[in-house]
């Protein structure tokens, strides 16, 4: 024990300045060894030539509340072509004065589907504030009563109707795509020939192929005399369309059960329908909740592909906005304004069902 | 007191012949009939509708349209092409319009999605952080928004013909598209083609040679890099044979645009570069979800066996991650098959914009949409036929 009075006070070696702080990290995740450092340097200079000309075009040089004559002028974007017409990119033709209504049913959607992200709230009075909400929500469209005009649905235009084709396409489709998976997993082969029949042929043909039936095949399916407008047979084509996709979706949970949950629920005596309503269907779908807000996501961006029959949802009103002389020209100033828009909410989305995903596994 | 049970009761109890409507059985097909027979009415139904309406409108219906002269234009195509043909041939041009621009953006697209794929998993964080980036921006915005965008470039950003950007020398990038120098058509470049082929025979030969030898003896065959030397030298021997013809045929500015040379329409340009860029942030996080299924385990155990690292890679995690990757690549690929028929909004004459075209003229709306949805199932069932073979190819055998 001598030996600890000779040794003189010990300092504690610090490691080497390379290894910690910020020149550890930029040492151990970007030049850590001759090929990443080469690499580094490549893609830095890279952003050099990208981003300094891309700031300066988005934020220097650029205007954002002008009138057009001004944007001519100038080497920068021209922002004001969203501001000086952001009522008609967002409302279309709701009439003007009105369109607090439709701006008030949006902030209505969006908060309550915030109010959802919760699963604590996940209980049947979530249900019922839903349909409370899309109550509220069609009555601020449609107008009628408490001196609210009347506005007809194909006036219905730019983001109310994205959200509205593309919630209603899912939340209509749901139980259909649900019945098709049952059909398709069914021990009938009637049933499940046309199930399949029907599953493969959609999921085989673009959207926009039954976007033009629903165009201009649909009207020739219906007697004389009848006719359905073109936003509700819009509608029609996209909810036949998701329902096959989620049918494909719910027949993977229903794949996952394990034998063991028919055999029980057999052994119990429960028939057909109570086994998938009671043992089946609750634990197949609370799987493949993920993977369903993924096809709510893929559906409100198909939702676009409206444009190509004429209807004005927000990317046609944009377009709209484009064709008009004064403002043509300032296509990727819209643009860019439109995809960060569409990009907020697909990724607030597919963000919400990832968190899900880990959340939801709870393991078997 | 016990009491014996009776031969009556004993019958009692005897399950005894249940009504039709508690058979399982029978109830099956009762079931399945009034199911067909639902479908059977609604199909009548719509068909009673849609003649009377048929007739009513005077539209004849049936195919025979498609010998008619289609009488429009046609902005590129493969084939040749005039409004004097018939609305067949149009149809034909715009298929092989729609065909051309899929193996392209297919083509590009495994390139670019592997490249971003394997750069997400870079130990470079700015690589992985802008690759990771790169697959969130573009698998968050509709890709009919990126075809506009695109396009919408060619148009407004791009200069005209005479003050054409030219980055390399024989390349010219204007609002009338991007225009190249080609080599001028030679004999040669037939033959060159035929040798290709050749010599991707003579690989496939050779890989089954090499295969079947390694299983007998042991040994290893390069054959990838032979076939690749083959697939070099042999189309090269063709063209010094051919007396090495170097013509080019270089675009000239004359007037208000170019002449000579390939032209890529901006349409074809926005319509390859939306639908590549969208589809391939998919492929990448498909290629990075198989490259990570690959247990390390795996990669150690081959180490260990004594592999070098790109034997690890060809032998191990290839084959381990391309089951993996394949059944969802091939359903990417498809995708874009799909989504090319967006270019309707952006005016490439692919089958839907042909077939639109066809619809509005003629009036043969069934027709025209059932003649769509014919061509795109024909691509979708090959594609799970391929599938399929692939699957049964490739699954693992489980103890």
């Amino acid at each position: 024990m001598s030996d600890a009075t000779i040794t003189p006070p010990r300092e504690f070696l610090k490691p080497p300045v390379t290894e910690v702080g910020v020149l550890g990290w930029l040492h151990s995740n970007l030049f850590n060894n001759w090929y990443n450092s080469l690499l580094t340097i490549l893609v830095l200079l890279a952003l050099w030539q990208v981003v300094p000309p891309f700031f300066s075009w988005t934020f220097i040089d650029s205007v954002w509340n002008t009138p057009a004559e001004v944007c001519r002028d100038i080497d920068g974007a021209c922002w004001s072509i969203i501001p000086k017409n952001i009522s008609f990119i967002l409302f279309g033709f709701f009439p003007d004065g009105q369109q607090w209504r439709p701006g008030l049913a949006m902030v209505l959607l969006v908060g309550l589907v915030v109010f959802s992200a919760d699963r604590k709230r996940w209980k049947k009075s979530l249900g019922v504030y839903w349909l409370i909400n899309l109550v509220v929500m069609g009555t601020l469209m449609y107008g009628g009563v408490f001196g609210m005009p009347v506005v007809e649905t194909s006036q219905w235009s730019g983001l109310p109707l994205t959200f509205m084709l593309s919630l209603f396409g899912m939340v209509a489709a749901y139980p259909f795509g649900v019945f098709l998976a049952l059909g398709r997993r069914s021990k009938m082969p009637a049933i499940k020939t046309l199930c399949v029949i029907y599953i493969e042929m959609i999921r085989g043909v673009p959207l926009i192929s039954l976007l033009f039936m629903s165009s201009v095949m649909f009207p020739l399916f219906l007697p004389e005399g009848v006719t359905i407008n073109t936003v509700l047979r819009a509608q029609l084509a996209i909810i036949l369309f998701t329902a096959a996709y989620i049918a494909e979706v719910v027949r993977g949970g229903l794949q996952a059960m394990p034998r063991g949950q028919f055999e029980a629920a057999d052994s119990l005596g429960l028939n057909y329908n109570q086994t998938m309503r009671l043992i089946i269907l609750p634990q197949a779908l609370k799987i493949v909740i993920p993977p369903s807000l993924g096809i709510l996501l893929s559906a409100f961006k198909d939702t676009s592909l409206v444009v190509i029959i004429s209807l004005y949802d927000v990317l046609k009103t944009t377009k709209v906005t484009l064709s008009n002389p004064k403002w043509t020209g300032y296509s990727t100033e819209a643009y860019i304004f439109l995809a960060v828009l569409y990009f907020v909410c697909c990724y607030a989305m597919s963000s919400y069902s990832r968190r899900l995903e880990k959340e939801l596994h709870t393991g078997r | 007191m016990e009491k014996k049970p009776s031969i009556a009761a004993d019958t009692e109890l005897r399950p005894s012949a249940a009504p039709f409507f508690r058979d399982p059985a029978k109830r099956a097909i009762i079931f399945q009939v009034v199911a067909l027979l639902l479908v059977a009415l609604v199909s009548y139904y719509l068909y009673a509708n849609t003649q009377a309406n048929l007739e009513r409108q005077s539209i004849a219906t049936g195919f025979g349209f498609l010998d008619k002269e289609a009488s429009f234009e046609i902005g590129e195509s493969v084939i040749e092409y005039s409004a004097a043909d018939s609305y067949a041939k149009a149809l034909l041009a715009g298929a092989l319009n729609t065909i051309k621009v899929s193996f392209v953006g297919v083509v590009l697209t495994l390139f670019l999605g592997t490249f971003v794929g394997i750069a997400r998993l870079s130990s470079n964080w700015l690589v992985a952080k802008l690759a990771a980036g790169y697959i969130e921006v573009m698998q968050n915005i509709p890709v009919l928004l990126q075809l506009f965008f695109w396009y919408a470039i060619f148009y407004e950003s791009f200069p005209s013909p005479r003050q054409a950007l030219n980055p390399v020398g024989g390349v010219f990038l204007c609002n009338r598209g991007l225009i190249f120098g080609v080599p001028e058509a030679h004999a040669a470049h037939g033959m060159m083609l035929w040798a290709f082929v050749a010599a991707l025979a003579i690989g496939w030969g050779l890989h089954r040679w090499g295969a079947s030898r390694q299983a007998r003896t042991g040994q290893i065959f390069p054959a990838a890099w032979v076939t690749l030397g083959f697939c070099i030298m042999l189309p090269l021997l063709v063209w010094v044979f051919a007396g090495a013809p170097t013509a080019m045929d270089i675009p000239e500015l004359r007037g208000f645009n170019f002449v000579g040379g390939v032209t890529v329409s901006p349409e074809f340009s926005a319509l390859l570069l939306g639908l590549v860029f969208y589809t391939a942030a998919f492929v990448a996080e498909i290629v990075r979800a198989g490259i990570q299924s690959v247990g390390r385990g795996q990669v150690e155990a081959a180490m260990a066996v004594g592999l070098r690292p790109g034997q690890v890679l060809h032998l191990v995690i290839l084959p381990q991650a391309l089951r993996v990757i394949i059944p969802p690549l091939t359903s990417q690929m498809l995708n874009l098959t799909k989504n090319s028929s967006l270019a309707i909004a952006i005016g490439y004459a692919d089958f839907v914009a042909v077939t639109n075209t066809t619809i509005n003229q003629t009036g043969q709306a069934i027709e025209g949409v059932a003649l769509i949805m014919i061509v795109y199932l024909f691509f979708s069932l090959s594609t799970s036929l391929f599938m399929n073979v692939y699957n049964k190819k490739t699954a693992m055998v489980e103890r």
